[in-house]
């Protein structure tokens, strides 16, 4: 199968603080704004280099994204950043009336996504944000895999014209994809071309399904690896054409499992692909205090799991 | 700018125009439509420099309206359609399927004038920051106005606007409160206790000026002494309104803060609120 190098481990949220710099160095109409959070979302080079346009909002979410929404107005491209938890269920409410419902040119700067941001524990590990946000009209959901691709759909998301939100962690996870990649929003990208499984990820667990490819292929199994980075609009095409081919599919995410992207992708296959399909999530609980390593194989967010559901999903075809 | 007779008669029409949409809709909220059916009128037929043949929601060059209260939408589609954002006519489609006048006010629906979709209470004023903070980063010295329910600042997110306005001195946003003493489930001191509005605000770092909602000279001279202050604050004006001024079996009660008139109500009404303009 197809090489994938780790160049060396780095968290997301770099990525995303690249991106956003590499962003406001382009457009000048890029803003910035956090709710005390600034060296957590790595928004320091932006602050530092544009400091006009950096905004401090405090610890006061909601209003955040209300001030967002009316700067987007005004005609500036705002990135509001806080951990996933507090910038999605926090203000849902505000995300719905003043950014999907206004359709309001916000980007919702996600960090400390999902179970792998750690010690804090529960109170702080949303694995509900991608049910959250993609129930809403007009929103565009990204979970880029790691930092190369979430300083690229950083950028992205600068020059979309339209909500987005942008999920990304806080671990340092493997950084393998080509750093000079322009990102694609809507397109699923297959990283790995097979005939017997499809291996469906997003975020850090794409990482994941390329070890478990690699495990498969030393029992003789060949698995198509598909990287979803965007959530929604999601890709059916490449889904669906994939699952024709291999006719089983595993959907691997650090999510839970209501209104995640295995719900989703279960969804599109019902009604347009039939086949066995096997989920990779966080199951309906909260997380845990514990380092990321320990909650991963705890949860069952690993090459190991992916490796058993791709054995059952083509067992049932 | 228009003499202070005139703002009298288009308010009176605006209110003929509140009682015969939402009488005609079968719902919606009269109350307080009623109770801020002046200062909308002083706003845009007065004071506030927009001009609906160049309207557009980005507000360039323009000053800016954002209703936070937004089931106020009677009074606003009546002083916006009043205005010439969209033909008179329209208003007899309040809340029917189809409509640009949508229950609350919304941006899907097209109707020129609205720069933000309202109704879930205490987010306008944030909103409003932002455009005052996005004139001001743009060099632009427009105003961004904004009306919120005295009812709605029992709302946490106010208080998150009120200190950040204060600590970015967004001299630009001047807000307004329709002190009308009443919400849904009785009056506001019932309901939330003593509310302070004017040590609040003060304490939050706002220029704080009181006047009464009902007196259109006084209207007009506030909000021409918020805009003039210019002095690195935020300005709230607290309005001291009735609850469905103009009409008596409405006024000074919160029974009538989303409920329609029957039709031998609405009569009865129309009879106390002079047609100066002409009804839709």
């Amino acid at each position: 199968m197809k090489k994938y190098i780790d160049t060396g481990k780095k968290d997301t949220r770099s990525g995303f603080g690249a991106g956003l710099h590499e962003a406001g160095k382009a457009d000048p109409r890029v803003v910035a704004l956090t709710a005390d959070l600034k060296g957590s979302l790595k928004m320091d080079a932006f602050a530092a280099d544009f400091p006009e346009r950096f905004i401090q909002c405090g610890i006061a979410e909601a209003n955040m994204v209300g001030v967002a929404a009316g700067l987007a107005i005004t005609g500036k491209v705002p990135f509001a950043g806080s951990f996933a938890e507090f910038i999605t269920g926090r203000v849902y409410d505000q995300i719905r009336q003043e950014v999907a419902y206004g359709n309001t040119n916000v980007k919702l700067a996600s960090s400390h996504a999902g179970i792998t941001l750690g010690e804090d524990g529960a109170t702080h590990q949303t694995m509900e944000d991608i049910a959250l946000m993609r129930a809403l009209p007009n929103m565009v959901v990204i979970n880029p895999c790691d930092y190369n691709q979430t300083k690229a759909a950083t950028i992205a998301a600068a020059k979309y014209e339209g909500p987005v939100y942008l999920r990304f962690g806080r671990p340092s996870v493997p950084n393998f994809t080509d750093p000079d990649e322009e990102f694609i929003i809507g397109k699923a990208y297959v990283l790995n071309e097979g005939k017997d499984v499809t291996l469906v990820a997003c975020g850090h667990l794409v990482w994941e399904a390329l070890q478990a490819a690699e495990a498969l292929e030393a029992e003789g199994i060949c698995a198509e690896v598909i990287n979803v980075a965007t959530i929604k609009p999601l890709d059916e095409d490449t889904l669906v054409s994939s699952v024709l081919k291999t006719k089983a599919m595993v959907v691997a995410e650090e999510h839970n499992c209501g209104g995640g992207l295995g719900e989703l992708v279960a969804g599109v296959l019902a009604r347009r692909a039939p086949a066995p399909i096997e989920m990779i999530n966080g199951g309906d609980r909260f997380g845990q205090t514990g380092t990321p390593a320990e909650l991963m194989a705890a949860y069952g967010l690993d090459a190991a799991h992916i490796v058993e559901a791709a054995k059952k999903a083509i067992a049932r075809k | 700018m228009v003499s202070i007779q005139q703002l009298q008669k288009v308010s009176s029409q605006v209110r003929r125009d509140i009682i015969r949409m939402v009488t005609m809709a079968g719902n919606g909220h009269p109350g307080g439509s009623l109770s801020s059916t002046d200062i909308l009128t002083a706003l845009y037929f007065g004071v506030m420099k927009q001009d609906p043949a160049t309207w557009t929601r980005s507000g360039k060059g323009q000053d800016m309206f954002i209703l936070s209260a937004g089931h106020l939408a009677p009074v606003y589609y009546a002083v916006l359609g009043r205005a010439g954002y969209f033909p008179v006519s329209e208003m007899a489609t309040l809340r029917k399927f189809g409509t640009r006048l949508q229950g609350h006010p919304s941006i899907e629906h097209g109707l020129p004038g609205i720069v933000q979709p309202s109704g879930s209470l205490g987010q306008g004023i944030s909103a409003a920051a932002g455009l005052a903070l996005g004139k001001k980063l743009d060099g632009e010295d427009n105003y961004v106005f904004t009306l919120c329910g005295d009812g709605e600042t029992e709302e946490g997110q106010i208080w998150e606007a009120a200190m950040f306005a204060a600590h970015h001195g967004l001299d630009n946003l001047i807000a307004m409160t329709d002190w009308n003493h009443q919400q849904i489930d009785g009056t506001i001191e019932d309901v939330a206790g003593e509310v302070e509005l004017p040590a609040k605000w003060k304490a939050f770092g706002w220029n704080v000026l009181e006047a009464d909602g009902h007196d259109m000279e006084a209207i007009v001279a506030v909000l021409e002494q918020a805009k003039a202050l210019r002095n690195g604050k935020p300005v709230m004006i607290l309005f001291h309104t009735e609850m469905g001024h103009g009409v008596d079996f409405m006024a000074g009660t919160h029974k009538w803060h989303g409920k329609a008139p029957s039709a031998e109500q609405c009569a009865v009404a129309l009879q106390q609120l002079e047609e100066t303009l002409g009804d839709f």
